[in-house]
């Protein structure tokens, strides 16, 4: 079986290269700004660039919605549907699966067409209606990985038992998703919400077809006019990518299990 | 223990999936039903083929074939080396860390698309890119003066791989490491080779997830629209740069055109899918 060793190594030896040499590249031009030497000057260019700061801060904070609608929209039909309602769960995962198939682009070509200024919802009419067109846009690119993660923090508690559990000691619907359920499927929450997160935060098709000023257009411009920046900008955003990542992985370690049942 | 405590009982269930549904219906249904629509209409609104056979030119045909050629190809390949990948690490027995870096590497590098990519392989395989240097002056080999060029069909599937593979290998992982370590022993104890082991029950185990994989990276690719054009701005005819000009700017000079494009699009992608799910009902046939 030593050959079957060395051909994994081999194996894995050249997948890194390839995924590792586009980062150093990456990195090492990102330094190349200042003639002559290594300098951290792209970067400082970036950081002070007035549009870094404003374009990101706008995609935090549609971010940001986009996992507290996501959350909205997701957790309780999740619970209710495994709780009371099974058969609904195919149609469930059908519409999970529809942002995967339908390209985005398609999508939100729609939602021009259906929510523009002269529609019965003008969400494209005004400023504040296209942010929120925006952020269900995004909770659709998202909803797939979204529910997932729901689904298998709820897999992994026993709702059913808990549900009763709770009954039986006179706790109320509310009581039983705030003080129950959610608890329990925090880290499953979070991890759909860094994965969001990570989707949202340098998505370019939707908010420049919408003409939102958000971090992904802003990197296409800066791609056209300037040569060393691209590449601070990228390794910021593998950075942040690799941050919202490890988050996800940090919390996975303290995700609850109550052995479930085997019905 | 009745309902008299409350006197109006609240439909929980129903208010619960409201929202889902309702979503669902407004920024899935109804956009998608949206484009059907405008796709069979023409501008005074009645029902027309004459979209669907507008699609029929040079231009349009050849950006649909090179979007299913890349998407194909990236597919293909991601799927053939992530599996790779995932069997060197899983069945190989490399070191356990490894794995769990890697596997947290490819949740990373599956989500590092669109724009910044782009950025990173001209950094990498661009005129002035590292490699591109590299190669010229210690190796001698100018791949620009041999025809590479990252702004085309190799180029382009060259830097979705980065993703695809990732992709592949998160979503096989499940299924490789379904395959016990029994079954290898059996198999040999029976006398069979390595080969046979792989030919007879290996490989038809993980095929249906190997296959779902597939189309999944295939509709990735095709939708797939940022890296292309943080690459190559609007010069290259794959479909979905079309439909963006279109989008923008009308560039067809025609809306119904733009939404029959779309359809075409969505045609495309389902039949991945449909292809998939007819092939995983005959594969795991023999399974129940």
């Amino acid at each position: 079986m030593k050959t079957n060793r060395f051909w994994a190594w081999l194996t894995f030896i050249l997948g890194a290269a390839y995924f590792i040499v586009p980062l150093l590249a990456t990195f090492e031009f990102s330094l190349r700004m200042r003639r002559g030497e290594y300098s951290f000057d792209a970067y400082a260019s970036v950081f002070a660039d007035p549009y870094f700061a404003s374009s990101f801060g706008y995609s935090v904070i549609i971010g940001l919605f986009t996992i507290v609608v996501g959350v909205l929209v997701v957790v309780p039909a999740v619970y209710f549907v495994r709780l009371r309602m099974p058969w609904l769960r195919p149609f469930m995962e059908f519409i999970t699966l529809l942002p995967l198939v339908i390209p985005a682009l398609v999508l939100v070509y729609g939602y021009i067409r259906l929510y523009n200024s002269s529609s019965i919802i003008p969400f494209t009419g005004s400023a504040l209606g296209t942010d929120i067109l925006l952020t269900g846009a995004y909770v659709t690119l998202a909803l797939p990985y979204m529910y997932r993660a729901v689904d298998n923090g709820m897999r992994t508690i026993d709702i059913a038992t808990l549900t009763e559990a709770a009954q039986i000691m006179g706790a109320n619907q509310a009581q039983i998703i705030s003080r129950i359920i959610l608890p329990n499927i925090l880290v499953a929450i979070l991890s759909g919400a860094f994965l969001t997160f990570a989707i949202v935060i340098g998505e370019f098709t939707i908010a420049s077809l919408l003409n939102r000023p958000a971090f992904g257009p802003y990197l296409v411009g800066i791609g056209t006019n300037r040569a060393y920046e691209p590449a601070a900008l990228a390794i910021i955003s593998f950075i942040i990518t690799w941050g919202a990542m490890g988050m996800i992985n940090v919390l996975s370690r303290f995700a609850p299990r109550t052995s479930a049942r085997t019905d | 223990m009745t309902d008299t405590a409350s006197p109006r009982r609240i439909p929980w269930d129903a208010l619960a999936v409201a929202p889902f549904i309702i979503f669902a219906v407004m920024f899935l249904f109804l956009p998608t039903l949206g484009i059907i629509g405008a796709a069979f209409t023409d501008r005074a609104g009645n029902f027309t083929f004459d979209n669907i056979f507008g699609l029929f030119t040079d231009q349009i045909l050849a950006a649909y074939w090179i979007s299913i050629r890349i998407s194909g190809a990236s597919a293909f390949f991601g799927a053939l080396i992530g599996l790779a990948i995932v069997l060197a690490i899983i069945r190989g027995r490399l070191p356990a860390p490894l794995r769990s870096a890697v596997m947290t590497f490819s949740g990373v590098a599956s989500n590092f698309a669109g724009v910044p990519l782009a950025f990173a392989f001209i950094a990498t395989l661009g005129r002035l890119g590292l490699v591109t240097i590299i190669l010229r002056t210690v190796f001698g080999l100018d791949i620009y003066r041999s025809g590479f060029n990252l702004l085309s069909f190799w180029g382009l599937t060259l830097t979705y791989l980065y993703f695809q593979i990732p992709l592949m290998m998160l979503t096989i992982a499940p299924a490789v490491d379904g395959l016990k370590k029994e079954w290898n022993e059996a198999a040999q104890m029976l006398g069979a080779s390595q080969w046979q082991f792989w030919r007879y029950v290996g490989f038809p185990i993980l095929w249906p997830s190997v296959l779902g994989t597939l189309s999944l990276l295939f509709a990735n690719a095709f939708g797939a629209i940022a890296t292309a054009w943080a690459l190559t701005g609007s010069n290259l005819n794959i479909v979905t740069v079309l439909l963006y000009n279109q989008i923008r700017g009308d560039a067809l000079q025609n809306p119904g055109l733009g939404a029959a494009l779309a359809l075409g699009m969505i045609v495309i992608t389902s039949l991945a899918n449909v292809i998939y799910l007819v092939v995983a009902a005959r594969a795991e046939r023999w399974m129940k």
